[in-house]
């Protein structure tokens, strides 16, 4: 049902992919009644680099609180290193940078004073692969946060917010009775929502998701999406992805990336509500890739 | 190995090609022998050889393989010249001659093991264990002290080289940039050639400089197996470091972890197993030394544990002194000296077979997440 | 986050942040540590030059008269260097053609499941303590070998390697030579092996699409490629040989005389030997003596050391 994202068939896909946008999520949009009112992105003219390679280019964006957003754009359009640069991962490879200025709320996190550490806390992020610690039981997984960062957490306190937050993962039912073992012993689905848990434990503003569902199979991949449907109620949630169907299935807007040919730096085409996107784009290369005609 | 495979699969960027001209040449003719050729050429030059030796009642193991080697390769060769041709018969000559380096090769060790343990039983008995030499000149008396004296000696310089070797493997894989991680990374190498006997004499010159000349203290000894130790613990640290995956660092990361924290508690305990693993063959490595100890920590004939106030002898020492300077009874003293040896290897061998078994049931979270 | 701060090449970028932003003081006190190791490390080589130096200036400057022997200082160390590079060349020499074949054997000939014990065998020989090969070569090897002295000053005397006389005991340069070249030959191998066993799929398959025989394949490309490891694998195992001592000290017969001749009793003694054997009972000036000879040793296998690490690097580039 939700998988088969085969090149051939994308046109099809696509109208699908209205259908589903259309119908399919009755919520979409900023829920009515949030939970708790998150923060917003606002990235202005930000280049990304490795070294001498520029990756991305001019981008100028605002991603709203509680929504959905989508990146899409094919391989190398600089969809996954724009996403890292909201939580300053993206300086973590060597040689990597950043010019131009992105704001979370009023504060700019590349700020001078601002340190990365502090930005990260705020921003949380979740894996292409679930990557839980393989040294960690599942509880331990989930509390790492809590562990490495915060100190003076009873006992108590810390089963309160791993319940919680394995509730908001919607995986609590399915660990409750194996807490005490190994992160790396669950399924894969269920590892990426152990480690969806892990990042919603230290209550960020934001989620980052890189490809969340690449690695897992339809079923795990729904009550992923799912997952990504509830959690808007208390998160800004930025997700990249390279399944059309599946940014038309969970995002409110949809921001698609391209490049003029490879070498060229990634550039933002056109962002808009995802039902425009995928019904009515107003680029042409918007258009192109949504109907499945590019590449 | 002589398919006819066709011509046109050649990959036509191998250059060597012109090499080997005789193509279609003689071979293509040629018979081929079965698989189990050499298996049953070597097998029947094994028991005519065995059977040659029991006739004139000379049977050695060194002349049993050397008669098997004398009959087998000619025989090989010539067959398979005859039904396959020259090149094969290259072949199955070389092949058999390879074959028999590696058994010339572990022949030594099998050769150590066996009279290791033939000689060095005589005393492995309990007094070995229990008794040092004190006031012993003939048989008798044991290598309590020795015992000791390795475990002080060898652990000292395991508590100062693992936190410094550790530190440096984390510096060269997590922080290192530049002129000093080049620099560090090429002089770790040159250091893991430093001959033993140098690292006694340095560690002896260190001493002597603030202590006067003629100094002989367990530490210095310790201080010597450091110089040793330092290059193998940091070589295997930073090869486990190295495969701890990246995707947990920034799984660390992400969760707003500072780096210190990224390090201490996510990196190097997943690494664990590795760095104990690696740890424990640095000991093996070291714990067996005579030479540097020789020049630092003396020789001595009763139990010290201090490594900080007088001499001190390790089991390699101890076994080298009963050989060189035997007592009165001068085959109980190389008995001694077998014993020591014998110990010694055991040592290693655990040392060696705990770091394997550490690593497959310990190392499991690191291929787990590879 | 100082790891990045070194990255800030690009005009107007905002990195800045990184470094100046408010430092934690577990980073700081734990990279510090880092860097503390590290530079302990090298001073650590440092110091190993240093303190030898200073400890053979007074053996340097020392009237000859005062030396052992009465001989000046490269009287002395002379013959103690020949003796050491005699030693490790043949041990270099019986090694290195063994050790290729055991690598090719471990990565080429021998049965894919078989090759990582074997590995792990021929490693074995690398763990035993240098003493047990010492008492295993004068007890065991020495009386061995005495009928194959023979019979090589029978047959060869006229190669000034077996001049002869045979000697006896088997305490002769030969024999120290092949202990030697058992306790080197692991590492000789390992290096070897580690090559060959990456040599380039398509070079085997292209020599043996050829209609070349395993041998051949061997001989086109897997020697050629593994060629630069084979050099430097030889030239670590020879910085082993030469700085071995315990298995010298034990199997000589020393004299501290100058002859290319293994098989007598009169051997030269090795610089290591040498230390082993006199430092126990030396004080004064000899002890600097015989720390200027470490020096020299140190020297020595200091440059074939680097040499081979260099081949290494060098061949890592390509």
């Amino acid at each position: 049902m939700p998988e088969t994202a085969d090149k051939t068939t994308t046109d099809r896909n696509a109208a699908l992919a209205t259908d589903l946008a259309k119908t399919a999520k009755a919520s979409k949009g900023r829920p009515d009644k949030v939970d708790r009112v998150s923060k917003r992105f606002s990235v202005k003219d930000v280049n990304l680099f490795y070294g001498d390679f520029q990756a991305v280019q001019d981008v100028t964006m605002t991603i709203e609180p509680n929504q959905v957003t989508a990146l899409i754009g094919s391989s190398g359009c600089g969809k996954t290193t724009m996403l890292r640069s909201l939580n300053r991962m993206h300086e973590l490879t060597p040689g990597a940078t950043v010019e131009g200025e992105v704001s979370l709320d009023d504060q700019n996190i590349y700020a001078p004073n601002v340190d990365p550490v502090d930005v990260r806390r705020l921003v949380g992020m979740v894996f292409q692969a679930p990557n839980p610690f393989p040294t960690m039981t599942a509880y331990e997984n989930v509390a790492a946060g809590l562990t490495l960062n915060r100190r003076g957490l009873s006992k108590s306190e810390k089963d309160d917010i791993v319940e919680k937050s394995l509730r908001g993962a919607h995986l609590w039912d399915e660990v409750k009775d194996r807490l005490d073992r190994k992160g790396s012993a669950l399924s894969g689905g269920q590892q990426q929502r152990l480690c969806i848990a892990r990042a919603i434990a230290v209550e960020p503003e934001v989620l980052l998701m890189d490809e969340p569902c690449s690695a897992l199979d339809p079923v795990a991949t729904l009550a992923v999406e799912d997952l990504i449907d509830d959690l808007k109620n208390r998160y800004t949630i930025v997700i990249v992805t390279h399944n059309m169907q599946q940014a038309a299935r969970t995002s409110d807007v949809t921001a698609f990336f391209n490049l003029e040919t490879s070498g060229q730096p990634g550039r933002l085409v056109e962002m808009d509500a995802t039902d425009k996107m995928f019904t009515t784009p107003s680029k042409k290369e918007t258009e192109d890739y949504v109907s499945g005609r590019f590449g | 190995m002589n398919d006819r495979t066709p011509r046109e699969d050649a990959s036509a960027a191998f250059d060597p090609a012109e090499q080997v001209n005789p193509i279609g040449g003689p071979t293509v003719d040629a018979g081929t022998l079965p698989p189990w050729f050499l298996r049953a050429v070597v097998g029947a030059s094994a028991l005519i050889a065995l059977a040659v030796l029991l006739a004139t009642g000379s049977l050695t193991i060194v002349l049993f393989f050397v008669i098997t080697a004398v009959i087998a390769l000619p025989t090989a060769y010539i067959w398979s010249r005859v039904v396959e041709g020259r090149r094969q018969a290259m072949d199955r000559l070389v092949t058999l001659g390879i074959v028999a380096a590696f058994f010339i090769a572990v022949a030594p060790l099998l050769s150590v093991l066996y009279e290791v343990i033939k000689r060095g039983t005589a005393r492995l008995d309990g007094s070995f264990f229990t008794e040092s030499a004190r006031g012993v000149i003939g048989a008798g008396g044991g290598a309590q002290h020795a015992i000791v004296g390795t475990l002080v000696i060898t652990g000292v310089a395991t508590l100062i080289s693992v936190p410094i070797g550790i530190m440096a493997a984390v510096y060269l894989n997590e922080y290192g940039k530049g002129r000093l991680r080049k620099a560090l990374t090429f002089f770790v190498d040159v250091m893991t050639g430093i001959p033993s006997i140098v690292a006694g004499l340095f560690a002896y010159a260190l001493f002597a400089a603030f202590l006067g000349p003629g100094i002989r203290l367990g530490i210095i000894g310790s201080v010597a197996l450091t110089v040793l130790m330092i290059p193998i613990v940091i070589r295997s640290a930073e090869e486990i470091l190295k495969i701890v995956p990246d995707h947990l660092r920034e799984a660390a990361y992400a969760l707003g972890t500072p780096k210190w924290k990224v390090v201490t508690r996510i990196v190097l305990p997943t690494a664990l197993a590795g760095l104990v693993t690696g740890v424990m063959l640095a000991i093996a490595r070291v714990i067996g030394e005579t030479a540097p100890l020789l020049v630092t920590t003396g020789v001595i004939d009763s139990v010290n544990t201090n490594p900080l106030s007088g001499r001190m002898q390790n089991l390699a020492v101890y076994a080298y002194s009963e050989y060189k300077d035997p007592g009165v009874d001068v085959q109980a003293s190389y008995d001694k000296a077998w014993t020591a040896a014998l110990t010694l290897i055991l040592l290693v061998m655990i040392l060696s077979l705990l770091a394997r078994w550490i690593y497959r049931r310990y190392g499991t979270d690191l291929r787990d997440t590879r | 986050m100082e790891a990045h701060t070194d990255t800030t090449t690009q005009a107007g970028q905002i990195l800045a942040g990184a470094s100046g932003g408010k430092r934690r003081p577990g980073d700081r006190i734990f990279s510090n540590a880092a860097v503390i190791a590290a530079v302990a490390v090298l001073a650590l080589l440092a110091g190993v030059a240093i303190f030898l130096i200073a400890d053979s200036v007074p053996a340097i400057t020392a009237n000859p008269a005062d030396l052992p022997e009465g001989k000046n200082l490269i009287d002395y160390i002379a013959p103690l260097a020949f003796g050491t590079i005699l030693a490790a060349a043949v041990a270099v020499t019986i090694a290195v053609p063994l050790a290729v074949a055991v690598a090719l054997f471990i990565s080429h000939i021998a049965p894919r499941r078989l090759a990582n014990p074997l590995a792990y065998i021929v490693d074995l020989l690398a763990a035993i303590p240098s003493i047990v090969y010492g008492l295993w070569g004068i007890f065991v090897l020495g009386p061995a070998i005495v009928p194959v002295l023979d019979w090589l000053v029978a047959h060869l005397s006229f190669i000034p390697f077996f001049a002869g006389p045979a000697s006896v005991t088997g305490r002769t340069m030969l024999t120290a030579g092949v202990v030697l070249a058992v306790m080197i030959l692991p590492v000789v191998s390992a290096v070897s092996r580690e090559v060959f066993s990456q040599t380039p799929r398509r070079l085997e398959e292209g020599a043996l699409a050829l209609g070349a025989t395993r041998w051949e394949m061997i001989r086109m490309a897997v020697l050629p490629f593994g060629k630069s490891a084979m050099i430097s694998g030889s030239m670590l195992g020879l910085g082993r040989a030469l700085g071995e001592t315990m298995a010298v000290t034990i199997i000589l017969s020393v004299s501290g005389i100058v002859t290319f001749n293994l098989v007598s009793q009169d051997n030269p003694t090795p610089i290591a030997a040498n230390i082993a054997l006199k430092f126990p009972e030396s004080s004064g000036l000899d002890v600097n003596v015989l720390i200027a000879s470490g020096l020299v040793l140190f020297g020595i296998t200091l440059v074939v050391n680097v040499l081979a690490r260099l081949i290494i690097s060098r061949s890592n580039v390509q």
